[in-house]
C-alpha cells in the first residue's frame, strides 16, 4: 500500500512537471502576447474548437515527435543522444522532492503529499539542479560545432556562478529553519511566519539566482539566440524539445523551491490544513500550485521585459555582487538568530 | 602578450545566422569569447542595381531604387529623382517639394524605429521590438495611402511625385505621430535607463571621430561621435532650409550614443513633418475644387468637341493611373506627364503622354554628369548620374551610406566580445539592399 502510494505520488510529480511544462509553453505565448498587444497562438484546433490556443502544446509535441532527428556528421553520437535525457531527467528528479502538501489523515491513515520524503530533500534538489548542466556541456561538446561549444562553456560557467549564489543566499534561511527537509521548512513557516518576512534579501537573491539557473532571458546566455544560437544548435525534433522542456521544468522547480522556502509552501495562514482531512489535502495542493503559478507569472513578466546580459556582466553580477550580498545576508541572519534566541 | 602562441579558433558567423539577417558573413578569429580578428564579407544581396539602371529609362529606374534601402524606400526615390532633375535642370513646384519632404521624413522615422526595434530584439527585448513595430505600422499605413504600397513605393517621377496627398492625410498623420511618440516614450522607459541595456551598449562598438571621418561614415553613426554633419543642413535640398530642427549629436561614438541619436532624430523628424504640414501650399484640388468624372465620360465629351466643358472636371481614374496635378508637377512638358484629363481628352495631351512613355523617345536629358545627395536614414545617400543624351542613364552610381560603416565594422569589433557584435552590428543598421545594391 505504502509502495503503491509512493508510486502514485512520484507519477503525480512527473505528470505535474511534464504537463505544467507543456502548459507553460502556452502561458508563455499568451502572456507575452498580452504584453505585446498581440493575440498569440490561437490556430491549432480539434474539430473546430481552438480553446484559446490550449491545443498548441499538443500540436507542438506532435510536431517535435514527428520531425526528423538530425545528428551532424562530426557529432559524438552516443553523447549527442544522451545529453537531452540527462538534462530532462535531472529537472524531473527535482520535482519528486517537492512538498506539494503536508500530511493529512484520511480513512484513519496518515498520507503524506510529498513524493519523496527525505531529511536531505533540499541538497538533493540543488544537486540534481546542478547536475543538469552536464546535459548542456555534453550537448555542446558532442555536437562538434563551435557554436555549441561556446554555448556549453557559457552554460557551465553560468551554472557555477549562479549555483554558488543560489546556495549562499539560502544559507541564512536554512540557518533560521534549522533543517534541510523541505517539509520541515514549510512546517516551521506555518508555525512562525513566511520566510520572506525574515529573509527579504535572501528571497530576492534566491529568486534572481534561481532565474539564472533556469537559463531564461535575461540569463539565457547559453542559448543567446541572436548571438551564438546555443548549446542545442545541432539538435532537432524531440531532442530539442527536451531541452526546451528542461528550461520550463527548471523554472517550475525554482518556483516550487521559492514557494516552499519563502512563501510558506502549502500552508494558508489562519487555516489548519493538516486537520481538515481530504479537503485539507486538496487545499494544500491548490495553495502550493497557486503560489508556484504566481511566481512563474512573475518570472515570465521579467523574461519578456528585460534584455539579455553579456557573459562577463553576468559573471560579475554573480561573483561580485550577489555572492557578497548573500554572504552578508548570512552573517546578519546569524547575528539576528543569536540575539533572538 | 604573444598572440601567435595563444590558441584561437575560427567561427563563421553568417550568412545563415539570426543576427546577420541572412545577408552578411563575419569570419571571426576568437580567443574564448574575445574577437582577435574579424573579416566582413558582403555581397550576398547583389542585384546589379547600377548596371540594371543603364538599360532602363530615367523614370523606370525609380522602382529599382525602392529596393535599395527597403526600410525607407521613399528617401531613395527622392534621392534618385533629385539627381535626374539636377542633371535636367528641372525644379519641382513647392507643393511637390513639400510632399517629398513629408515622404522622406516619414521614411526616416520608420527606418529609425526599425533600427532601434531590431537592436532591442537582438538584445533579447522582444517586447520593445513589437511596441516600435506597431508604431511603424501606423506610418506604413500612411505610406500605403500616399503611394499605394508599403515598401515598393516608387513614388517619385522625374519632375514631380506620383500623386498629390490623399484627402485627410494631415489629420491621419497627426494621429500616427501621436502613436509614434507614445511608442518612443515606452521604448525610452524600457531601455534608456535600463541597467542591463546600458551595460550592453555603453562603451561597446566605439569609433573615434577621426576614424569615422576617415572611413567616410555619415548619418547617425558619424553624428554619435560628435560631428554634426547632416546633408539636410550642410547642403540643403528641397525645402529643408525652411524648417527649424536640431541635429542631435553624441560624444563617445558608442552604441548607446547611436541609440540616443536615433531616438532624438525621430522626434526631430516628427517636428519637421508637423512644420511641413503647416507650411505646405495648397494644391489644385483645394484651390478650385473640381467635380470628378470618369475618364471615359471626359473622352466622350472630347469626341463631341466639348473641350471647354472638359476643363471643369478632373478625371477619375484608377488610383494607379492617377496623373500628376499641376501643383506637384514641374512645368517642363518634355519631362513630366500631363494630367490625365488632358491625356484622355485631347490630342495634345495624348501625344505628350505617348512621347514620354514610348520606347526610345521618353525624357531626353542633355549630355552631362552630376552628383547629388540626400540625407538617408543611415547617412549620405548619393547618386551620380551620367547622361549621354539618351532616354535613360548612361551610368548611374549609388553611394550607399552603410557600405562605409560596414567597411569600418571589422576594426570596431576587434577586441570586443561575441555578444558585442549584436548591438554594434544592430547600430550599423546594415540594410543589404543598399549595401550590396
Amino acid at each position: 500500500m505504502i509502495l503503491l502510494w509512493s508510486g502514485v505520488k512520484v507519477a503525480f510529480a512527473l505528470t505535474f512537471g511534464m504537463s505544467i511544462a507543456g502548459l507553460l509553453g502556452w502561458v508563455e505565448r499568451k502572456q507575452s502576447a498580452v504584453m505585446q498587444d498581440r493575440i498569440g497562438a490561437n490556430r491549432a484546433d480539434i474539430l473546430g474548437f481552438t480553446l484559446i490556443g490550449l491545443f498548441h502544446p499538443i500540436a507542438d509535441a506532435i510536431k517535435m515527435l514527428t520531425k526528423e532527428d538530425l545528428v551532424p556528421k562530426g557529432a559524438l553520437k552516443p553523447f549527442h543522444g544522451l545529453a537531452p535525457m540527462i538534462s530532462l531527467g535531472c529537472g524531473l528528479f527535482c520535482l519528486a522532492a517537492m512538498p506539494f502538501g503536508g500530511t493529512v489523515t484520511v480513512l484513519g491513515r496518515v498520507w503524506s503529499l510529498q513524493p519523496v520524503e527525505s531529511s536531505v530533500g533540499l541538497p538533493l534538489v540543488l544537486a540534481a539542479l546542478g547536475l543538469g548542466v552536464h546535459g548542456i556541456v555534453m550537448a555542446g561538446y558532442a555536437s562538434g560545432s563551435n557554436y555549441g561549444l561556446l554555448g556549453a562553456l557559457r552554460g557551465a560557467s553560468q551554472m557555477i556562478a549562479s549555483e554558488v549564489c543560489l546556495v549562499a543566499s539560502l544559507a541564512g534561511t536554512l540557518f533560521l529553519y534549522g533543517t534541510l527537509d523541505l517539509q520541515q521548512a514549510v512546517l516551521w513557516q506555518a508555525a512562525h511566519a513566511w520566510g520572506i518576512v525574515f529573509q527579504p534579501l535572501g528571497f530576492l537573491l534566491f529568486l534572481t539566482a534561481g532565474a539564472a539557473v533556469t537559463k531564461r532571458t535575461p540569463f539565457d546566455l547559453p542559448e543567446g539566440e541572436s548571438e551564438i544560437v546555443g548549446y542545442h544548435v545541432e539538435y532537432s525534433g524531440m531532442k530539442f524539445g527536451m531541452f526546451l522542456m528542461t528550461d520550463l521544468i527548471e523554472s517550475i522547480v525554482v518556483c516550487c523551491l521559492v514557494a516552499s522556502l519563502y512563501l510558506g509552501g502549502w500552508a494558508i495562514p489562519g487555516l489548519d490544513l493538516p486537520a481538515m482531512g481530504l479537503l485539507g489535502g486538496v487545499l494544500m495542493a491548490a495553495s502550493f500550485s497557486f503560489k508556484v503559478a504566481l511566481l512563474i507569472f512573475l518570472l515570465m513578466q521579467v523574461r519578456w521585459t528585460l534584455p539579455r546580459f553579456r557573459f562577463d556582466q553576468l559573471l560579475d553580477l554573480g561573483w561580485k555582487n550577489m555572492l557578497p550580498l548573500s554572504l552578508a545576508n548570512f552573517l546578519v541572519t546569524v547575528w539576528g538568530v543569536y540575539l533572538w534566541r | 602578450m604573444n598572440i601567435s602562441n595563444r590558441k584561437t579558433y575560427m567561427l563563421n558567423m553568417g550568412p545563415a545566422h539570426p543576427s546577420m539577417h541572412g545577408v552578411v558573413r563575419l569570419v571571426l578569429e576568437l580567443d574564448g569569447e574575445r574577437i582577435m580578428a574579424c573579416e566582413t564579407e558582403i555581397g550576398y544581396l547583389h542585384r546589379a542595381f547600377e548596371k540594371h539602371a543603364e538599360s532602363e529609362t530615367w523614370n523606370n529606374v525609380v522602382p529599382w531604387t525602392d529596393r535599395l534601402n527597403y526600410v525607407s524606400p521613399l528617401i531613395n526615390n527622392v534621392g534618385y529623382a533629385l539627381v535626374v532633375e539636377k542633371l535636367a535642370g528641372i525644379t519641382v513646384p513647392e507643393r511637390g517639394q513639400y510632399i517629398r519632404v513629408i515622404a522622406c521624413e516619414i521614411s526616416r522615422v520608420t527606418d529609425h524605429l526599425t533600427c532601434i526595434a531590431a537592436t532591442a530584439m537582438e538584445l533579447g527585448s522582444l517586447t520593445v521590438f513589437l511596441y516600435l513595430i506597431k508604431a511603424r505600422e501606423c506610418l506604413y499605413q500612411r505610406v500605403d495611402e500616399l503611394t499605394g504600397a508599403r515598401i515598393t513605393t516608387s513614388f517619385t517621377r522625374v519632375g514631380g511625385v506620383k500623386a498629390d496627398l490623399p484627402a485627410g492625410f494631415a489629420e491621419k498623420c497627426a494621429a500616427a505621430f501621436a502613436e509614434v511618440r507614445t511608442a518612443i516614450c515606452e521604448a525610452d522607459q524600457l531601455l534608456t535607463r535600463n541597467r542591463i541595456f546600458m551595460d550592453r551598449v555603453e562603451g561597446t562598438g566605439v569609433i573615434s571621430k577621426e576614424d569615422a571621418v576617415a572611413y567616410g561614415i555619415t548619418g547617425p553613426f558619424l553624428r554619435s561621435t560628435g560631428v554634426p554633419y547632416d546633408v539636410r543642413r550642410a547642403h540643403p535640398y528641397l525645402v529643408y532650409d525652411r524648417f527649424d530642427f536640431v541635429i542631435p549629436v553624441g560624444s563617445t561614438g558608442d552604441n548607446y550614443d547611436r541609440y540616443l541619436c536615433r531616438l532624438a532624430e525621430i522626434e526631430q523628424s516628427l517636428c519637421i513633418l508637423e512644420q511641413a504640414f503647416a507650411q505646405i501650399p495648397d494644391g489644385d484640388h483645394s484651390l478650385e475644387p473640381r467635380e470628378m468624372k470618369h475618364a471615359y465620360e471626359l473622352q466622350d465629351m472630347g469626341k463631341r468637341g466639348d473641350t471647354e466643358l472638359i476643363e471643369r472636371y478632373a478625371a477619375k481614374v484608377d488610383q494607379t493611373l492617377e496623373g500628376m496635378a499641376a501643383a506637384i508637377r514641374a512645368p517642363n512638358r518634355w519631362a513630366t506627364l500631363p494630367a490625365k484629363e488632358q491625356t484622355y481628352t485631347n490630342i495634345e495631351g495624348l501625344m505628350n503622354h505617348f512621347e514620354l512613355v514610348m520606347w526610345s523617345w521618353g525624357i531626353k536629358i542633355p549630355v552631362g554628369e552630376t552628383y547629388s545627395a540626400v540625407e538617408g536614414a543611415n547617412g549620405e545617400l548619393g547618386f551620380h548620374a551620367v547622361s549621354d543624351g539618351a532616354d535613360g542613364p548612361y551610368r548611374l552610381r549609388c553611394r550607399p551610406p552603410c557600405l562605409f560603416t560596414m567597411a569600418a565594422l571589422s576594426k570596431i569589433l576587434i577586441g570586443a566580445q561575441i555578444a558585442d557584435i549584436v548591438p554594434t552590428f544592430g547600430s550599423v543598421n546594415m540594410i543589404a539592399g543598399e549595401l550590396d545594391r
